[in-house]
């Protein structure tokens, strides 16, 4: 008997998909001049969404498409922070895209393809959902590496990272292959349910989850793995990179919540070993070797592996407490990360790229509010009070503390220092040095807005730091 | 009484609003009116400041002009203040000296003027959240938070070195700091999710535990103090620094690192502070004769004054881990003392610097003949920093000499040397500056102090005075936070 199965829990991604669709065709009778109406268009669709998620959002978890498909508060979460990342990303983009010739349709409509994945990602019930809406993502992220057609550097970087993505992901699909023939389903809830019954030592499964972890840590970036991020994001377009550095690292939080908390929370001792060493050797390899960049995207990179391992230090805790902390880490670190790549965008214009950290010096004289901006990011991003970075990785190390993995706390806290080096350097550079070239910062006036919301948001929501961290720990609570 | 709730959020948060509406309206091109717009901030939060004196209650120990608010549930952290005997009197002395420190750079800082007030009166807010707050996290959001304004104070506005010092002040600090946050977090735990400060003061604990927490409290304050051998931060961070900067390095935020031996490893760590006063005791002695060694052959001014302000840090802390009135008490009134010699003596340099751009001692010589009545003021600062009897320099000094009696008579001869290598390096350097012949053409066209010059230093003068020769309005506030402290430290806190 065919049921028809209930929609309304991915009403916002068929919106999302539907729109991005119309944007594709549409475009295609647009003049240059009328270009601006996908981009509007583009941001539209992504409020129109916030306000679907919104009106649908519920505590209680609803799953459809025959437990496909997932709707629960860590969903709604996850998709409402992607909308709001990914609307920050096209306004932060649009003039650096226009002086390059990239302010095209497909700029909008791969960036809208995007968001459905991550949307799908972040409700996947299943594996195959699950791997769909990493592929979606992934191809779309491709393609707007490689999306400056003659620029060498960029399509270096698009190979480099197709060839390592397409590694992962059949590293991923291999262990998932391994768990459904252990388990005999690829059904996230019925996996779950399967290991319950069987022995945490079975071979197959461990099999399974070394490489279910193996294709998570190549997603994510944590060190072995991490050899792409530093060459996708200085080779791709600093708002390709911007796209990059911030709302696929929250589905990639949200796969690993749904595989190893969702399906195999019965091995957890075996993945926590797995995910302590993958933490570790991210902190120690992504903070000490950014110290040696010259290059601030390649510099930022590294910094991304770094905090990918403070992100892993809450989920090692396995506690809901630690994955509410992970939650709230990354959601802070993807607007930091979006608020400093946001300001190379700034400081960029036609026919120069602000990479180097050098072109940073002197911005202080230059322009002060704008190095007010950049100093508060670098001292988020290093954790320094009273900044939101600092409750993030306060709240992981609390996690750990909590369930006795002190040394591991220690460890945290001691590369930490060692982080905040190059980002003090930043700072240095603006502030302490003379700047090299004195010409003024042009900036549209809905830019400047919207990268001060974001920075001064770094300090000025620390009365309502509380507020967050409640909606991260409900948002977990739904999971459970 | 609504007045009297509001009072200590008002003094951190004034400045702080007050620095931002300078950052925002400010620029070199009306310098003049971002000077007086600080300068009235300073004012005004001295005068709100004012009240917390003289309406404190000094026969409880209990915390006054608390407040409370919840701020981070999920962790149980709050927005919770108050402050007893023995951080009101630093209260104040930052919200004088900030008053100083504004009118000190009136007319010598001349670039990015809004920048350099925004953030001394940002830092003046942090350091007062740092000695009011009651909650843990609280006092290590003001206490990180203050590193940023200071990082940037001294790599912007100081001298030749000042990009190495400002990172090195910077890192240092951190590395302590974070350690401390550890403990704070192990605290967290063992008190049943609890960050207050005064839930601890009553928390059992082993002594295995005890002493790591104190190794961690250690790691932040010691640095701070700053004590040896973790003091190598503070010569190159003070020499490089602007002349407020040092000012207020010397004169408040080293006094952070004191004030947190006496809020967090005394009372919360009471057997670990017994276990290891020896150890504490011999490293506040070496500071003390050692460094004050050291001083005697420094030929940077600044440097001679940071080493002198590291061997009478010494004194405070040997104060505080000899367990007696006198010690303890002398060590507060040394650390208020110090902060207005060291400053004055910073300023004093900073004098002479602003003329001939050199801190040399030996660009100087004769100064008197054509700066006499800065000679006479320096005098006298040189006279207390020696700790010449009727200066404030005396009281705290005398205070912890008699408490060292009680516990150790060696301790008591080993710490009374000071008087004499503390008049020795301070008097010579005096000696080698002011007196004698005119060194050389550059000291021949020296004027003397301005009208400005002589505000600022008559103030710290009238302080200074003030303290040595009537102590008690300083002494009577502390007595019974002290004694509740004694008390605490005095009872063990083993399971």
């Amino acid at each position: 008997m065919f049921e028809v199965p209930n929609i309304t829990p991915a009403i916002p991604e068929i919106f999302v998909f539907s729109m991005a669709c119309v944007i594709l065709v549409l475009d295609l009778y647009l003049s240059e001049r009328l270009r601006a109406v996908s981009y509007v268009l583009a941001l539209v669709t992504l409020v129109g969404a916030a306000f679907l998620t919104l009106s649908d959002f519920s505590n209680t978890s609803i799953t459809t498409f025959s437990g496909m498909f997932v709707d629960d508060a860590m969903a709604d979460v996850i998709k409402l922070a992607t909308y709001v990342l990914v609307f920050f990303v096209f306004v932060y983009s649009r003039r650096y895209i226009q002086e390059r010739d990239m302010y095209r349709g497909e700029y909008f409509v791969l960036g809208l393809f995007g968001v459905v994945g991550m949307m799908v990602m972040a409700s996947a019930g299943h594996m195959l959902t699950l791997y769909l809406g990493l592929e979606l993502l992934a191809l779309c992220v491709y393609t707007l590496v490689a999306f400056q057609r003659d620029s060498a550097v960029a399509t270096e970087a698009a190979m480099k990272y197709f060839v390592l993505g397409a590694l992962a992901s059949g590293m991923l699909l291999y262990g998932m292959s391994m768990l459904y023939g252990a388990t005999g389903s690829l059904d996230i809830a019925v996996v779950n349910e399967a290991i319950g019954h069987m022995s945490a030592d079975d071979l197959i499964l461990i099999f399974g989850l070394v490489f279910v972890v193996v294709g998570l840590a190549f997603k994510l970036g944590a060190v072995p793995f991490h050899m792409w991020i530093p060459d996708v994001y200085q080779g791709a377009p600093t708002s390709v990179t911007l796209y990059i550095a911030t709302a696929p690292k929250l589905a990639g939080f949200a796969i690993i919540m749904r595989l190893l908390i969702g399906g195999l929370e019965d091995l957890v001792a075996s993945w926590q070993d797995m995910l302590i060493i993958l933490a570790v050797l991210s902190i120690a390899v992504g903070n000490v070797i950014a110290i040696a960049q010259t290059n601030l995207k390649r510099m930022l990179a590294y910094s991304t592996i770094a905090h990918m391992g403070y992100l892993l230090l809450g989920i090692i805790s396995a506690t809901p407490n630690g994955y509410s902390s992970s939650l709230f880490y990354i959601l802070v670190y993807a607007f930091m990360s979006l608020g400093t790549f946001g300001i190379i965008l700034l400081m960029s214009h036609a026919g120069f790229e602000a990479e180097r950290l050098d072109d940073f010096k002197g911005l202080n004289q230059r322009n002060p509010f704008y190095a007010l901006l950049m100093l508060i990011l670098m001292f988020s991003m290093a954790g320094v009070p009273p900044t939101l970075g600092f409750y993030a990785k306060l709240s992981v190390i609390q996690a750990l503390i909590d369930v006795g993995l002190v040394w591991l706390a220690i460890v945290a806290v001691l590369f930490a220092v060692i982080g905040a080096y190059y980002y003090l350097r930043v700072v240095k550079l603006m502030y302490f040095d003379a700047p090299e070239v004195d010409e003024p910062i042009a900036a549209g006036s809905e830019m400047q807005v919207f990268i001060g919301a974001n920075a001064l948001a770094m300090v000025l929501l620390l009365p309502w730091v509380g507020n967050l961290m409640a909606v991260c720990a409900m948002a977990i609570k739904g999971l459970a | 009484m609504l007045l009297e709730s509001v009072n200590l959020s008002v003094a951190i948060w004034l400045p702080i609003l007050g620095a931002i509406a300078i950052l925002a309206s400010g620029s070199d091109a009306n310098a003049q009116r971002v000077r007086w717009l600080s300068l009235i901030v300073a004012i005004a939060e001295f005068l709100i400041t004012i009240p917390l004196y003289t309406r404190f209650d000094k026969t409880t120990a209990a915390m006054q002009f608390t407040e409370f608010h919840t701020w981070v549930p999920a962790f149980n952290i709050n927005y919770s203040l108050g402050i007893d005997g023995i951080a009101m009197p630093l209260i104040l002395l930052t919200s004088f000296l900030t008053i100083i420190v504004v009118i000190s750079a009136w007319e010598i800082i001349k670039q990015r003027v809004a920048q350099y007030m925004a953030a001394f009166l940002i830092m003046e807010g942090l350091m007062i959240g740092v000695f009011s707050a009651l909650d843990a996290i609280l006092f290590y959001v003001f206490w990180e938070a203050m590193l940023i304004p200071m990082f940037l104070i001294i790599g912007i506005w100081g001298g030749p070195n000042r990009i190495y010092a400002s990172i090195k002040f910077f890192l240092y600090t951190l590395l302590g700091s974070l350690l401390m946050l550890v403990g704070f977090i192990y605290l967290y735990y063992q008190s049943g999710n609890s960050f207050s400060i005064l839930d601890y003061h009553q928390l059992p604990l082993a002594l295995g535990a005890q002493i790591l927490l104190f190794f961690g409290f250690f790691a932040a304050f010691a640095v701070k103090v700053p004590m040896f051998p973790v003091h190598t931060w503070l010569p190159d961070a003070h020499t490089e620094a602007p002349t407020g900067g040092s000012v207020i390095l010397a004169a408040i935020m080293l006094k952070m690192g004191a004030y947190g031996f006496l809020r967090f490893n005394l009372p919360i760590l009471p057997d670990a502070s017994h276990e290891l006063a020896g150890f504490m005791i011999t490293l506040s002695l070496i500071a003390i004769v050692y460094i004050a060694l050291v001083a005697l052959v420094q030929e940077d001014m600044k440097r001679l004054i940071a080493y002198s302000s590291i061997s009478h840090m010494g004194f405070v802390t040997l104060g505080f881990f000899i367990f007696n009135a006198q010690g303890v008490e002398g060590g507060i009134i040394q650390m208020i003392s110090h902060g207005f010699i060291s400053g004055a003596l910073f300023l004093c340099v900073g004098v002479m610097y602003d003329r001939l751009h050199s801190r040399d001692i030996k660009d100087y010589g004769g100064v008197v003949h054509r700066m006499p009545i800065f000679a006479a003021f320096m005098m006298l600062f040189a006279m207390a920093n020696a700790g010449l009897p009727a200066t404030s320099g005396f009281v705290g000094e005398f205070l912890v000499i008699i408490g060292a009696f009680q516990a150790n008579v060696w301790f008591a001869v080993a710490a009374g040397t000071t008087l004499v290598f503390g008049a020795a390096y301070t008097l010579w350097m005096y000696k080698r500056v002011i007196f004698g012949k005119i060194a050389n053409e550059k000291v021949e066209t020296l004027t003397d102090v301005t009208p400005r010059e002589i505000l600022f230093l008559a103030l710290l003068a009238f302080a200074v005075l003030l303290m040595g020769v009537w102590p008690m309005p300083f002494l009577d506030v502390m007595h019974a936070s002290v004694d509740n402290l004694l008390e605490h430290v005095a009872q063990s806190k083993l399971p």
